[in-house]
């Protein structure tokens, strides 16, 4: 290909100002937390406090798996406790019929939970996966209720209303959260390393095309029905495990607390507020909403209270940060970086020549826009593909910073 | 030799006939141009080519071969790729990823490897130095100007390295610089083979780059031939003034 005397467009190349904090930062941060993680229940053994813990691993498990389907593709899916369910039934039925003893055995039945779930989820998620949008999340909570309803009724395999109850380990009291925990965040780690290696994919960035325009990825060569089932099957895996640990936490499964839309609301809630489609939002989200979460049902007992206050802060964050906390402070952190890179070619004299289609595109508003994550469409917004607002001629907008960039 | 045949197309949106019955041939090795007033045909006949839209009846062709109604990711396996009238591209990849999008893989291990790897970089910076958009490539493609998109659309088009190349409307909103800029990467890929086919209402634009140029007119085929001979076709300026299509009067 000829690459001589090649003009390049635009002006003066602009100073790239990265989306993202420094890889050491990221990696160094990762680092911490999991430290910080590890070390939780061990500075804080009192059993409540643990308990909490325990309950926010299975939601982060769930939420990073979540967000490898809805959050990379943009399909915002309301019905995952189908597979939630799922899952526990899995793991209470093996337990019930093979007569397994309570204890560090039944977290082996883990992976059978999230393979169960996953392989549940390709004939459905083949069907799904054929509409989109608003279509696709009515059908998505109709699934959800079907396996409520088939919990409730088939009554020979799940005894109905009833529910199943599990065998209690015969841990004691201080000890007892602990390898529940444990187990959670091993499975959170793993979660979060698929996440990762999604994000980095060749797999994954067709995903992320299909997320921004599936028809355009489709002409691409990209097949979109294969890369949208294999993130679904792999959403519903994790999903399915969040659930396998649930079981044995409670020790008891019923069809409206396993089959629970309040799950799907609570995991959809965290992931947007913490940042939908980036590494660290299902994270950040898990582990201050879950926690808070906690400390309603606690104050407040067991009247939902918490729905309350998640639909504040939804309202909240999509008022003030709507693409969740992670891109909102990483555009105000790049929107800096940008002014000061801005004032510093401005000093050498290279900055704004005027000439046609040539302001900096770092920190500008993407046609497509950031809209608020309202739970209907593709994450980013609802501006068509590729937009149609920006004209060469015009100068561009230099806000700094604007519009969703993070992907950390 | 033709590298595109159309035969027979016909296309309806409820009451209205996009195609009728339209045939024509495109050659190979050759920068078409399509022309046509609004609502001739062009950008649905596009779209049947490239799988975005069935055709009611007749049929498509590649190199003798029928590829009739298959599916865009069929088409492009093919070897075509196409441009919109309206830029699509991924506006919350980077520049670079957006052209990475493009690049071909097979196989389960190829998939599951990073994205980025060596050689479809270099190709990828390659493909980015050739339409000037290099120094850009760490940037949100949705930040770029609307020629600046122009430019990434076709910069990922030609990474696939398809044979033929559909451009629907590549002069629409560009300056002429950025038009200057994209008609000389056209005739650098043309020189090494690639085939082009290009809608577009810039006569001036056309006539100046095109080897063949057809013409469409109420969802049909009107004429065809070299530029200087379409544009002093009477039928032509009839068409596009709208006194209706009479060839050879």
């Amino acid at each position: 290909m000829t690459t001589t005397e090649i003009a390049p467009v635009g002006a003066a190349a602009p100073e790239h100002v990265p989306y993202r904090p420094p890889r050491a930062v990221r990696y160094g941060a990762t680092a911490g937390l999991l430290v910080l993680l590890i070390a939780f229940p061990l500075m804080f053994p009192n059993p409540t406090v643990t308990s909490i813990g325990v309950f926010t691993m299975i939601y982060l498990v769930a939420a990073i798996g979540w967000n490898i389907f809805s959050g990379f593709s943009g399909y915002i899916s309301i019905g995952h406790a189908a597979y939630y369910g799922l899952g526990q039934y899995t793991v209470a039925l093996i337990t019930i019929h093979a007569h397994l003893a309570a204890g560090w055995g039944l977290f082996g039945l883990l992976p059978a939970a999230g393979l169960v779930c996953a392989l549940a989820s390709i004939p459905i998620g083949f069907l799904l996966l054929r509409v989109r949008k608003h279509t696709f999340i009515v059908l998505t909570i109709a699934v959800m209720f079907i396996f409520q309803l088939l919990a409730f009724n088939l009554t020979a395999l799940t005894n109905g209303s009833g529910g199943l109850t599990m065998p209690f380990p015969t841990w004691t009291g201080d000890f007892f959260n602990m390898p529940f925990y444990y187990v959670g965040l091993l499975c959170a780690v793993v979660a979060g390393g698929v996440a990762w290696w999604v994000r980095r994919s060749k797999y994954g960035l067709g995903l992320f095309a299909i997320r921004d325009d599936e028809e355009r990825a489709r002409g691409l060569g990209i097949k979109v029905t294969r890369t949208k089932l294999i993130a679904y099957a792999a959403s519903a895996f994790f999903v399915g495990i969040a659930g396998g640990l649930y079981a044995p936490f409670v020790g008891s499964v019923y069809p409206q607390f396993g089959f629970d839309p309040t799950f799907d609301l609570a995991v959809a809630v965290l992931v947007f507020v913490g940042g939908i489609g980036t590494l660290s939002g299902p994270v950040l989200g898990a582990l201050v909403l879950i926690p808070l979460q906690q400390y309603f049902y606690l104050q407040f007992g067991n009247a939902n209270l918490y729905l309350i206050a998640y639909g504040v802060l939804f309202i909240l964050i999509l008022r003030l940060l709507p693409g969740g906390i992670v891109p909102g402070v990483t555009k105000a952190w790049r929107g800096r970086l940008v002014a000061r890179a801005r004032a510093r070619q401005e000093l050498a004299g290279a900055g704004g020549t005027g000439q046609e289609g040539t302001g900096p595109p770092g920190g500008t508003g993407p046609p497509g826009g950031t809209g608020p994550p309202g739970g209907t469409g593709p994450p980013g917004g609802t501006g068509p593909p590729g937009g149609t607002g920006q004209k060469d001629s015009g100068p561009k907008d230099t806000r700094p910073g604007a519009g969703q960039k993070d992907r950390a | 030799m033709s590298v595109i045949q159309v035969t027979d197309l016909k296309k309806s949106y409820g009451g209205i006939r996009a195609l009728a019955g339209c045939s024509m041939s495109f050659e190979d090795k050759a920068i078409n141009g399509l022309i046509g007033p609004n609502g001739s045909g062009k950008t649905t006949l596009f779209n049947v080519i490239t799988g975005y839209e069935t055709a009611d009846s007749g049929q498509v062709s590649l190199r003798g071969q029928d590829i009739t109604n298959a599916k865009p990711d069929k088409v492009f396996e093919h070897g075509i790729g196409r441009t919109f009238q309206i830029t699509r591209i991924f506006p919350q990849l980077t520049v670079l990823e957006n052209v990475h999008v493009a690049a071909q893989r097979q196989g389960f291990v190829a998939q599951a490897r990073g994205w980025d790897s060596t050689a479809e970089r270099e190709r990828a910076m390659e493909v980015l130095e050739f339409v000037g958009l290099a120094r850009l490539a760490p940037e949100i493609a949705g930040d770029l100007s609307y020629g600046q998109q122009k430019l990434l659309e076709f910069a990922f088009i030609t990474m696939a390295q398809p044979s033929v190349i559909l451009l629907d409307e590549p002069a629409g909103g560009v300056n002429p610089s950025l038009l200057q800029h994209i008609s000389e990467r056209i005739r650098a890929l043309n020189s090494e083979g690639v085939t082009f086919i290009i809608v577009e209402h810039d006569m001036e634009f056309v006539m100046r780059l095109c080897d063949h140029v057809l013409v469409m007119h109420q969802g049909s085929a009107l004429t065809s031939g070299p530029p200087e001979q379409v544009r002093a076709d009477p039928a032509v300026l009839e068409a596009y003034l709208g006194a209706g299509p009479k060839k050879g009067s």
